[in-house]
């Protein structure tokens, strides 16, 4: 190969709290495909955004065709050839396709927008990538996913693109769409535009990459060439083994344990398709998986805060039919978003409050509301769990985030909940407080209660988990037991071939 | 990937127009059943009063309708078309000539909608706030400067002015010795029908009307594809806010007679008006055509139920039903469209 078109060194990046890059090398040649892989928050997205000129780096160089840049804003990176197509589509559903492709530079006479030239450019650009079955006058909301890709394509394609980042260009593409894709892809290729893909979909990578670079917790670990390597190894260089975990090496439930929940066949959309599995008594059930796998949709689904198609839920033996949450809180299934702001807690109320709020009808003395017997449950629970709280009467919101969990716990404790699940529960949370739910988690569950809990972060996984459910694609491709490595789990959750 | 999915989905997320139509019909059926019933309503003077209702609330409807469309609001447009006329009038008081007043309450709409701009664009208030904060500070900023006294427009009988009336609201042709004895030629509708052109230009065929779309439909993607969103979010608040100027021109040339509490509610008229025609309040639909239908539901209402002779207060009751109405069936189209 020539020269780089693009050489990214020493990249720094600070949030507050966190170093998401840390010392980052990236670099890219005309004409090339290079695969970014890592886990959920290895710092890839953080990395291509300094890129595409959303985020401003705080630390390091980039070299675009010889020269050093400086990206302030996107339509700096736009105008010298950089473009980015983002994973959640970023369109404007109400406007024609031409207008998408030319918002911020349309064709016009005078103040008059010249819609008529823009359909004619959006017509050839399409063309250019064999849509031209897709109407530019057509509004983007009534395109399909596929087609809405396309268009954006189309977008990029309009600046004079040298640079194409596709952030998990296929995750809402059917297989057909895919291999058109990729045929665009080529093409681009031939044409000399790089192109940076990410993805978690390693046959994809292998399909259309040339080098894959890896980075973990923000730090680059190393670029391979795809020919020269196979898929474990480079699953190897994404989970690292530096870090070490303290992690159950067996389950602590016995085999005959009570069955206290059964989901069998659970179908809901895209992303829970025949999801089946059982939960013990005293049992914590991690399900595991990369974003977008479906785990959130199954337990929501599971609690009937989505709409399910089909499936059974059987409770301690009987089949409980469940539509809407209430249903579920009154089977004794508690779940524990992972944004405690907005579904678990009011957050300008006080612990007292809070805790007894699913069950405010055992708190009446007449119609009036005792407050002196919801103080004292509240108190109560606030030594059982050792929250840290500077009396009843403080408001959630002074709280830290694992307090306002245990908070969330108690209120369903109160509540007589046997099923407890736990979506995310530390994420946003550091490192201390974490021990503490860990440890909260783990005493529910030595009291017999019931314990699902979905993390994206293999160590918590492993440190929880008495089985480990692996979800990918709305599927189930595994369910493995305590001591599991995570390289397994990792396979697993990219196996899309399931 | 087919040809077909296309053509197939093509009817979909029409609900604008459709909701225009409809809007449009019920229009028709309305004036219809009124010109059934109503006493002496199918008439020309009747038609005239119609028009005469529909000025001022359509200048600040036909204004709003693009702050809406951007997915914000503007509860500030009776007050400020009010304040606007204040100031005007003030200064014709203080000597100005009445040609450069008039000019002065656009300019002061326009100011009270920059200010709502900036306030919403660059200190990113939410628009309900914000425009509330405004709606607040020009009822109040015209109770200050009228000293709370009934301000007067100049009548058809002012020797110098009366021109006033006879250019925004009627143009009146004696025809016999009787006061009553008088062709009006609505000369406002003509006013209207220009702003409605110039709107639907601006709207349609300008990087304003399309930034307006845009932001309304998703303002991160527009931001994302490097427009200055700050920027042009502030236009639409500033034609809302001349919109209110040119209303309060025109509720002088319809009413005459003025004091600061005059414009409160007419923004509620107004945002109902723009509801009706098929506007959404989420943003990125809407349309100006809608909006006048809209607008004209409402004084064909307002007059109609008069000649029926039922009170005032009843029409209030109807237009409230008529808007809720009109979005639930709008709701209907959308979640159908969605399943």
């Amino acid at each position: 190969m020539t020269e780089p078109i693009l050489t990214m060194d020493n990249i720094d990046k600070r949030f507050p709290g966190v170093h998401a890059l840390n010392d980052v090398h990236f670099d890219l040649y005309p004409g090339e495909v290079h695969a970014l892989v890592g886990e959920n928050g290895a710092g890839k997205s953080t990395l291509m955004k300094i890129l595409a000129g959303i985020y401003t780096k705080d630390g390091g160089t980039i070299t675009y065709d010889g020269r050093p840049i400086e990206l302030s804003n996107t339509r700096e990176a736009q105008d010298i050839g950089i473009s980015i197509i983002h994973q959640e589509l970023n369109m404007m559903n109400h406007l024609t396709v031409a207008q998408n492709m030319f918002i911020g530079k349309e064709s016009r006479r005078g103040i008059f927008l010249d819609d008529r030239a823009d359909n004619e450019k959006a017509a050839a650009v399409l063309a250019q990538l064999g849509m031209q079955s897709i109407d530019p006058r057509e509004t983007v909301a009534n395109l399909t996913v596929g087609r809405q890709q396309m268009v954006e394509i189309g977008k990029a394609l309009t600046y004079n693109s040298k640079i194409l980042i596709l952030d998990e260009p296929t995750a809402a593409l059917s297989d057909q769409e895919i291999d058109y894709l990729f045929g665009i892809i080529r093409e681009l290729q031939d044409d000399g535009v790089a192109m940076i893909y990410i993805s978690h979909r390693m046959d994809e990578i292998w399909r259309i990459s040339d080098r894959i670079t890896v980075l973990r917790d923000g730090e680059y670990i190393g670029t391979v060439k795809t020919k020269e390597v196979k898929q474990d190894k480079v699953i190897q260089m994404m989970v690292g083994r530096t870090i070490f975990v303290e992690t159950k090496s067996e389950s602590a439930i016995p085999a005959d344990a009570e069955t206290v929940l059964e989901v069998r066949g659970l179908n809901a959309g895209r992303m829970v398709q025949d999801v089946s599995f059982d939960l013990k008594r005293g049992e914590i059930l991690c399900i595991a998986g990369l974003m977008g796998a479906g785990r959130t949709e199954t337990v929501r689904a599971l609690f009937g805060a989505d709409k399910k198609e089909s499936g059974e839920i059987i409770v301690e033996g009987s089949p409980v039919h469940i539509v809407t949450p209430a249903d579920a809180v009154r089977a004794g299934i508690s779940y524990l978003s992972e944004d405690r702001k907005r579904y678990g807690l009011a957050m300008g109320m006080n612990v007292a409050e809070n805790s007894v709020m699913a069950c405010y009808e055992n708190y009446l003395n007449g119609p009036f509301i005792d407050q002196s017997k919801i103080n004292a449950e509240a108190e109560r629970y606030v030594e059982k769990l050792e929250t840290r709280t500077p009396g009843v009467n403080q408001l959630v919101r002074n709280l830290s985030g694992g307090n306002q969990q245990k908070v969330v716990v108690a209120k369903w404790l109160i509540r007589n909940s046997n099923i407890f699940i736990f979506d995310e529960p530390t994420r946003g949370i550091d490192v201390g407080a974490k021990n503490e739910i860990y440890k909260l988690i783990h005493e529910l569950a030595a009291e017999g209660k019931s314990i699902i809990v979905i993390s994206s972060e293999l160590p918590e996984v492993l440190r929880l988990a008495d089985r480990i459910v692996v979800m990918a694609e709305g599927r189930i491709t595994g369910i493995l037991p305590a001591g599991s490595s995570q390289e397994m789990i990792m396979n697993l959750a990219h196996d899309i071939s399931a | 990937m087919t040809v077909t999915e296309t053509t197939k989905k093509k009817s979909q997320l029409k609900g604008s127009s459709s909701q225009r139509l409809f809007a449009f019909i019920a229009l028709l059926a309305i004036y219809g059943v009124f010109a059934v019933f109503g006493n002496r309503f199918f008439t020309y003077n009747t038609f005239i009063n119609i028009l005469d209702q529909s000025y001022y609330i359509g200048f600040l409807a036909v204004g709003v309708t693009f702050v809406i469309i951007t997915g914000g609001i503007d509860l500030s447009l009776g007050t400020v078309a009010m304040c606007s006329a204040m100031f005007g009038l003030i200064a014709f008081k203080a000597g100005v000539p009445f040609v450069l007043s008039l000019l002065i309450i656009a300019l002061a709409g326009i100011t009270f909608g920059l200010l709502n701009g900036v306030l919403v664009s660059y200190l990113k208030l939410p628009a309900f706030i914000a425009t509330m904060g405004t709606m607040m500070i020009a009822l109040g900023t015209s109770a200050i400067i009228s000293n709370v006294q009934t301000q007067h427009f100049p009548s058809r009988a002012d020797p110098v002015n009366g021109w006033f009336k006879s250019v925004f609201q009627n143009f009146e042709v004696i025809t016999g010795p009787n006061p009553a004895d008088k062709f009006r030629v609505p000369s406002g509708a003509f006013w209207l029908i220009g702003t409605i052109i110039l709107a639907i230009i601006v709207l349609n065929k300008t990087r304003v009307g399309r930034y307006t779309f845009a932001i309304g439909s998703n303002e991160e993607a527009v931001r994302l594809s490097g427009v200055e969103v700050r920027k042009w979010k502030i236009i639409p608040y500033a034609i809302s806010g001349l919109g209110s100027g040119l209303a309060g021109i025109m509720y002088g040339a319809t009413f005459t007679t003025i004091y600061p509490q005059s414009g409160q509610g007419l923004e509620l008229d107004a945002i109902a008006a723009v509801v009706i025609g098929g506007t959404s309040l989420s943003g990125g639909v809407g349309s100006i055509l809608g909006t006048v239908i809209g607008v004209f539901i409402m004084s064909v209402l307002q007059v109609g139920l008069l000649s029926l002779g039922v009170q005032p207060h009843y029409q209030k009751v109807l237009t409230g039903v008529v808007v809720i109405v009109a979005v639930f069936i709008d709701i209907q189209q959308h979640s159908r469209r969605e399943t």
